[in-house]
């Protein structure tokens, strides 16, 4: 089975955010670019089918501009076949032209499993696994905890409020992963050696008609600095009369 | 123009977000003008008409035995197919589970843009525009829509509900060709997490613990707390890598995003990453013994000391304002 596994590269979480000249986006000097995090446990899960399989080829591909080859060399460092730069200037196009984009390539491809991860920690949108699931007629299961393959379904458990969803998907089918899917693999020096003959092709983005224009980027308020009530287990008597009193949250 | 709000429903309940977005809707329809409609796919109506006191004028019920559970296209299909007959300026979702999950799917058959958790919605020089968090929370997007319809999800506990009493809502049917049989998505069985147990991203009161808890058997203290106020209990990163505690109830930039009324953090130092997920909370509470902690910045209220002896002091005082009460 062909399974691919679509990836962003995204700024590292410890990265401090500041807004660029355009005030619209991101300033990106100084800024460390990883693998988005979710897409890690994606990759993980890919290529534990593949094993489970024995054989199949998984494909990561991504969309954006040069910087993304980093974030593909290091799919393939983990153990991915072969990896398709989908290629734009666009610093950050928006999720619906991004499906697009994924789509149009996903249609060749004959993907039997297609992973993305929960979502990407710079937008935080979550939109890009569903929409390319809809635009190709996919069933998908977002927010996949645990995931099994039995023949030629697949059972997905997705946390939601209060509980664990368990749903049944019929392949081909398209599954985004949340934190705790598995344990993700570190690449191995082998790895990355290995990853440096294997093939990057490049091509165009389809990206089409964006859904959405981003119109500013700016730094929330900061929260009024607050004040220690006391020390130790005395305190607590004054904490809970200004919960009452001044917050009124008791 | 007419606003669509999504209507959620779990077990033949209409959930809180469904009310807060139909009193976002109610107050910018001033703006945009135009009814406010509700779509709720279900098997059965669970109370429709009710919702014109939270604001909703007319509900369109897609009834099919298939939905008594969440069905992503089914779903989908029914609110596209509202969407294309009203051809609303706005479709708004709760973004819930449900709702994350399915807006994307209904933004692409309409071709439209969504905006995903918005914290706000303004019409700005003539156009709706949506504020977002991004980055966890380190910053604020706002995006504007090229085309109609906009579609946003909206943030749990942010946007408040109306109450317009005596209001009832139209109920009105509306079809949608659904073959459940050849549905390649099956929801197979809704596990509870336990009786009772509110989620993080809807409680009102939320008590965490950090690495400060010293190992997961200590977590009973935090759940005693929890218990005297009501509390769901939440979790710093390094507690849940550590295995002490689920991913369920991470707080932060890889786990949940919470907005309660009183948000209690408990040997926690304040990493950026936890900071992201909860500076919303109306009221934050700090208790750590390093009265240099990057928590105390963003607390409302500290108390530096043991968080042993204050836990247990801290439950009772609380639990002997409950007898009073």
């Amino acid at each position: 089975m062909i399974q691919v596994v679509c990836v962003k590269q995204v700024p590292d979480t410890e990265t401090r955010v500041k807004v660029a000249a355009d005030g619209r986006n991101l300033d990106p000097a100084g800024v460390t670019w990883v693998l988005n995090p979710y897409d890690e446990y994606a990759v993980e899960q890919a290529l534990r089918v593949r094993d489970q399989q024995g054989g199949g080829e998984v494909v990561a591909v991504s969309v954006g501009g040069p910087g993304v080859l980093s974030a593909l060399r290091n799919v393939l460092a983990l153990g991915a076949d072969r990896a398709i730069h989908l290629r734009t200037d666009l610093a950050a196009p928006d999720p619906l032209s991004l499906a697009r984009a994924l789509a149009a390539e996903l249609r060749g491809l004959g993907a039997g499993l297609v992973w993305f991860g929960k979502q990407a920690v710079d937008d935080d949108q979550a939109q890009v696994g569903p929409m390319t699931a809809e635009l190709l007629d996919l069933p998908c299961a977002t927010m996949a905890a645990a995931f099994t393959l039995e023949g030629e379904k697949v059972i997905v458990e997705r946390e939601i409020e209060g509980g664990r969803e368990v749903v049944e998907l019929t392949l081909p089918a398209v599954v985004t992963a949340e934190k705790g899917l598995n344990e993700p693999r570190y690449a191995s020096l082998k790895g990355i050696m290995a990853a440096k003959k294997k093939t990057i092709e490049e091509k165009p983005a389809e990206l089409g008609e964006p859904g959405l224009e981003v119109v500013a980027l700016v730094l929330p308020p900061p929260r009024a600095a607050g004040r220690i009530v006391g020390q130790g287990p005395q305190a607590v008597a004054e904490l809970v009369r200004v919960l009452r009193e001044d917050a009124k949250v008791l | 123009m007419s606003i669509l709000v999504f209507i959620e429903q779990r077990d033949g309940r209409v959930r809180a977000v469904s009310r807060e977005a139909l009193g976002e809707a109610t107050r910018l329809a001033a703006a945009l003008g135009g009814p406010v409609v509700g779509v709720c796919p279900a098997a059965t109506d669970p109370g429709l008409a009710a919702l014109g006191e939270a604001g909703a004028e007319r509900v369109l019920l897609a009834a099919h035995p298939a939905f008594a559970a969440y069905d992503a296209a089914g779903y989908a299909r029914a609110v596209a197919v509202a969407a294309e007959t009203l051809k609303p300026a706005l479709v708004l979702f709760g973004a819930s589970t449900m709702g994350r999950d399915l807006a994307p799917r209904v933004a692409a058959r309409l071709g439209a843009g969504l905006a995903s958790d918005c914290i706000a919605l303004a019409v700005e020089g003539g156009r709706l525009v949506a504020s977002r968090p991004v980055f966890a929370g380190k910053a604020l997007q706002k995006v504007a829509f090229p085309k109609a319809p906009a579609l946003a999800t909206l943030r749990p506990k942010v946007f408040a509900p109306v109450a317009l009493g005596g209001r009832s809502a139209a109920v009105e049917p509306l079809a949608v060709d659904f073959d459940a049989a050849a549905s390649r998505a099956k929801v197979l069985r809704v596990a509870a997490a336990g009786a009772g147990k509110v989620d993080l991203t809807e409680a009102e009161v939320i008590v965490s613990g950090g690495r400060g808890m010293k190992g997961p058997e200590h977590f009973q203290l935090l759940e005693d707390l929890a218990a005297a106020l009501g509390a769901s209990v939440g979790a710093s990163r390094a507690v849940v890598d550590a295995g002490w505690r689920p991913h369920s109830e991470q707080v932060g930039q890889t786990g949940k995003t919470v907005s309660p009324k009183l948000y209690v953090a408990v040997g926690i130092s304040g990493a950026i990453q936890h900071l992201t997920g909860m500076t919303s909370s109306r009221c934050i509470v700090a208790i750590n013994k390093d009265a240099e902690a990057p928590i105390f910045k963003v607390a409302d209220y500290g108390i530096v000391g043991d968080l042993f002896e204050i836990l247990p002091a801290l439950t009772e005082a609380v639990g002997k304002l409950n007898a009073h009460a």
